[in-house]
């Protein structure tokens, strides 16, 4: 076997035992935009959905919204409404929903779906400007919208 | 499953928010360009009759520039894009290709060219291809001078396109979009407004809905290209519009179109028009 193949195999191998507890992106249910159960069965970590809020290749929410426990972390935009109290106005089920894909919640948002495999207009290689092949990897693991869930419950008001 | 519409009082509320941030700091800069202290361009002018249903006025992205980055472009001593067009007039005078000839063989001085940058992309009556001055440079340099096509987005490219460019410089953007660019118009209208990528996001999603906002650290223009060729001080280096597309499509993660593609002439006809009123800058200056 090839180095390749042999990474392609453990890739395989890897992929399929999440797969028994993770919820594909493809199978996730969502019900009036909102996601009821857990995407992985394991609890979210907030420091873990800081970090992935605040990192541009992952959730980067920071890029729209602002978020005053966040201000460490510099530039935040103004497109969006700012997600202080988010837990306030909406129950875990339906932020994980609005993480996982908003435009189940929100029809037509400019928010991003992070956790989406397909299908898109040109797809492409992450941000290589090359095609991509789907269903694409989604931007966010199941583990990371369930971290950041974790985080946003902690944003009461 | 299915995607709905935002459906209740605290839905609507967020968006009324959304609203209200748009407001505060949607403002362009309020400031006049005027360059060495005597030639003044129109940065500022009410929509063409096509957009009038989306917006009032269009803007040129140098309003949503530093103030530091704005001056540079006030003064041609300190605008980094004038090397560039002296770098494209010596091009312009010297010979290349089996014809031994130089553009100013046949053209005379780069004044020749003014008026042009103004009216491009447009279509050519003859081939019924659309136009844009890259490609007027390399079907003289294939045709008529008998030399490899230069690269689109080429160092010899970028000076010549900086040159002519430059001989508009002040002349207010009209480009056609009935008649034989109507195809091609439409082609465009429908890119800008197409949501490529995995973050599904048009060019109409950052640069029609959300101008004056901030992404993260940017503060996000029109997207006019009025004032291309750019010298982006982030690159370091002069910036065609294709290339400024190339760019905007790949960071919605999607697969890109290449530079010299028929897409991006159909989308950078539509763009310019989306510029019809505002004046050509020349060489602009951008972060
Ligand atoms: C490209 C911009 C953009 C990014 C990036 C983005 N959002 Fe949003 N988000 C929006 C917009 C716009 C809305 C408003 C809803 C609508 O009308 O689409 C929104 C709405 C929300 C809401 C509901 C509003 C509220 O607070 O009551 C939450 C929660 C939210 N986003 C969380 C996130 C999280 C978490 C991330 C990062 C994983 C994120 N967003 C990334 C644009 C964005
Ligand atoms: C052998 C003569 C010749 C040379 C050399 C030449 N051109 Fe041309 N060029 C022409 C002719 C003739 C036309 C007009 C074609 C037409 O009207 O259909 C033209 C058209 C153009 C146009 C379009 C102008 C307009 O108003 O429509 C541009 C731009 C241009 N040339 C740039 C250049 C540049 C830059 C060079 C040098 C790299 C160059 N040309 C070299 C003969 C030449
Ligand atoms: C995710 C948001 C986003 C999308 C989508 C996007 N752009 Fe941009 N674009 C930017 C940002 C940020 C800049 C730099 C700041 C500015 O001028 O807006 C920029 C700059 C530009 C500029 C330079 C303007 C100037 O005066 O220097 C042009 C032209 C442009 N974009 C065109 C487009 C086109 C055409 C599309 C669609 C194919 C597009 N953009 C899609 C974010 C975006």
């Amino acid at each position: 076997m090839t180095i390749k193949g042999i990474l392609a195999f453990a890739a395989m191998g890897f992929a399929g035992s999440l797969a028994m507890a993770e919820v594909a992106p493809e199978n996730v249910a969502y019900t009036d935009g909102a996601i009821e159960t857990s995407l992985t069965g394991t609890p979210g970590d907030p420091v873990a959905g800081e970090k992935a809020m605040t990192t541009a290749s992952l959730g980067n929410c920071v890029a729209c919204h602002s978020v005053t426990a966040l201000e460490a972390y510099p530039f935040h935009g103004t497109i969006a409404p700012p997600l202080d109290g988010a837990p306030d106005r909406w129950s875990e089920a339906e932020l994980r929903g609005i993480v996982a894909n908003a435009k189940m919640m929100f029809d037509g948002s400019f928010m991003p779906a992070f956790y989406k495999s397909g299908p898109y207009v040109r797809p492409g290689d992450a941000y290589t400007g090359k095609a991509g092949t789907e269903p694409l990897p989604p931007i966010l693991s199941a583990q990371q919208v369930e971290d950041i869930v974790a985080y946003l419950m902690t944003l009461k008001e | 499953m299915q995607p709905r519409t935002i459906r209740n009082v605290l839905a609507a509320s967020v968006a009324l928010g959304l609203a209200v941030t748009g407001m505060a700091s949607a403002d362009p800069v309020d400031d006049e360009l005027i360059i060495d202290g005597d030639l003044k361009i129109v940065t500022q002018a009410p929509a063409p009759e096509h957009l009038q249903d989306v917006m009032d006025t269009i803007w040129s992205g140098w309003h949503f520039r530093e103030d530091d980055t704005r001056a540079m472009q006030m003064d041609d001593f300190d605008n980094p894009g004038m090397i560039f067009v002296d770098r494209g007039l010596d091009r312009w005078n010297a010979s290349m290709g089996t014809e031994d000839k130089s553009c100013a063989s046949c053209h005379e001085g780069p004044e020749s060219m003014k008026g042009l940058r103004a009216v491009t992309p447009r279509v050519d009556e003859a081939t019924g291809k659309v136009m844009s001055i890259e490609d007027y440079v390399n079907d003289c340099v294939t045709t008529r001078m008998g030399a490899e096509a230069l690269g689109m987005t080429s160092a010899p490219m970028k000076d010549l396109l900086a040159l002519i460019s430059m001989q508009s410089r002040g002349e207010i953007v009209n480009v056609a979009i009935d008649g034989p660019a109507a195809p091609f118009w439409e082609q465009g209208k429908e890119m800008y407004y197409t949501r490529y990528g995995q973050l599904e996001m048009s060019c109409a999603n950052c640069h029609e809905d959300n101008y004056g906002l901030n992404i993260r650290s940017d503060h996000l223009s029109q997207g006019q290209i009025n004032g291309f060729p750019v010298y982006r001080l982030k690159d370091a280096g002069l910036v065609t519009a294709r290339q400024r597309f190339v760019g905007c499509v790949r960071d919605t993660r999607a697969e890109t179109f290449g530079s010299g593609s028929d897409e991006f002439k159909a989308l950078e006809l539509y763009v310019a028009s989306r510029g019809n009123g505002l004046a050509v800058e020349g060489v602009s200056v951008r972060h």
